[in-house]
């Protein structure tokens, strides 16, 4: 059995936390240099040229791109054939994000839900673990943004609304959440399962490569269906009217109950960010 | 692309009658930040009749957290938070003489109405661009609610901000009507 000492855990969580959180990955550059060039509105186009220069300045500058540095959500894939030694994960966990979040001069935005009194140091962080084949153990960091996370939900649809159903709810969830999640957006879906997997789906749905085809041909041909109607929407970047309201959208499903039909919708502002490391 | 309006607060009844959705706007000169919790505060003081923090007559309040000021940087990344949320108190301080505010996203019919009575005004800023708008926030200083950390209210000085017109006291709403011309059915 491999085994892996927590303090390359937090060691990794931190520097993913800070990285994640500075540096657009190149498929959502690309994805900004796309819009760039089918968008039609002038406004749409000056701020798809000011999400550009923005991006470059959090690189260049080693500063957040976005002020909402989000709560840190980390998907862990530990291999069966793995050991974490050292101490507690989930504390490494924690202790990666406090390091990072406080040496990156990221924004603490964990708070309580009452008083809405600040934690101080980002934690809890929010944890999924898998569990898989292999010795590794693979960390995804992937803040999320306040803003965006807002513009979700969970319906449990009834088998008879079917895949116009779907449609219909995402295309309307959409046209609502308007300019509140900073479009261009990427919508994540969560189809099937029960009522709380299908929000983990969204929210995994998310993490797929914009630009990258979904494998299966079904939900292929589910996802352009989507992103026409949604960016036929004319919502636009930002919201203010334009060709591009969504970069992508991603669908996860999966089998479900006889008398259910779960939907859950994830919607992911433009700065879409999340890096990952292997130990 | 149309004029740009170079504006400096404090806003006179003049200058925000003078503005219309979708107006194009530099502001340079100092405005304040609060979100969420900073307006409740505010709000709850109201309710008290207690004297407020801040100046709000003619003001402009900006809803933003920022992430902290790496060293040698006035502030770190600071672009909008999402307006909505702060619906249920922006009348109340519309009608104590606030002028501007500076978020992102629809705001409620109250809002609008409020921004009708009392002459003010709701401006966009590019939500997600926080590096690139703190260029233009030269210098912040908390001035009241420390505890709240990123929710503190920051008195700051911004030079050149640019911000666009989506509300006006005529009722005109840009996410309304920005998106007709690019709906498809």
């Amino acid at each position: 059995m491999r085994e892996i000492n927590v303090s390359e855990v937090v060691q990794a969580v931190s520097r993913l936390c800070v990285d994640a959180n500075y540096n657009l990955g190149d498929d959502l550059n690309q994805a900004l240099d796309r819009a760039a060039a089918v968008e039609e509105s002038p406004t749409g186009k000056d701020i798809i040229e000011q999400l550009k220069e923005n991006a470059a300045i959090a690189k260049r500058d080693q500063v957040p791109i976005c002020q909402d540095t989000g709560l840190a959500v980390i998907f862990v894939d530990l291999g069966q054939d793995a050991r974490v030694v050292g101490g507690n994960l989930n504390e490494a966990i924690n202790e990666g994000v406090r390091q990072g979040y406080r040496d990156g001069f990221l924004r603490k935005s964990a708070c309580h839900p009452f008083t809405r009194a600040n934690t101080g140091d980002n934690t809890p962080a929010i944890i999924h673990y898998r569990l898989v084949d292999g010795d590794t153990l693979k960390i995804t960091v992937a803040p999320k943004g306040g803003g965006s996370e807002n513009m979700s939900k969970v319906v449990m649809l009834k088998p008879a609304d079917g895949v116009a159903g779907i449609k219909e709810q995402v295309v309307e969830w959409v046209r609502q959440a308007g300019g509140n999640p900073c479009p261009p957006t990427i919508v994540g879906v969560g189809i099937g399962g029960n009522f709380e997997k299908s929000a983990l789906l969204a929210k995994e749905a998310l993490l797929r490569e914009v630009g990258s085809l979904n494998p299966d041909p079904e939900l292929q041909s589910l996802e352009a269906d989507l992103l026409e109607a949604v960016n036929n929407l004319g919502v636009g970047p930002q919201g203010l009217g334009g060709r591009v309201t969504s970069f992508a959208v991603h669908v996860k499903m999966l089998p479900c109950h006889i008398a259910s039909l779960p939907l859950a919708i994830n919607i992911q502002c433009h700065a879409a960010r999340h890096k990952e490391a292997v130990l | 692309m149309e004029n740009i309006i170079r504006l400096t607060p404090p806003l006179s009844d003049e200058a925000v009658a003078s503005l219309k959705s979708g107006d194009r706007v530099l502001i340079t000169g100092t405005i304040y930040t609060g979100r969420d919790a900073a307006h409740k505060r505010l709000v709850d003081l109201l309710d008290k009749g207690e004297e407020l923090p801040i100046p709000l007559a003619g003001e402009i309040i900006y809803f933003v957290g920022p992430t902290p000021a790496k060293p040698g940087k006035a502030i770190g990344s600071a672009g909008p938070t999402t307006s909505y949320r702060m619906d249920s108190y922006s009348p109340r301080l519309l009608a104590q003489g606030l002028k501007g505010m500076i978020g992102k996203g629809g705001r409620s019919l109250e809002v609008r109405a409020a921004i009708k009575e009392h002459k003010g005004i709701y401006f966009a800023a590019t939500g997600g661009a926080g590096a690139l708008l703190a260029q233009r926030i030269k210098k912040a200083e908390v001035v009241a609610y420390e505890d709240l950390g990123p929710e503190a209210i920051r008195r700051i000085e911004v030079e050149d901000f640019p911000v666009v017109v989506i509300n006006d006291i005529h009722g005109n709403d840009l996410y309304e009507q920005g998106v007709i011309p690019y709906k498809k059915d």
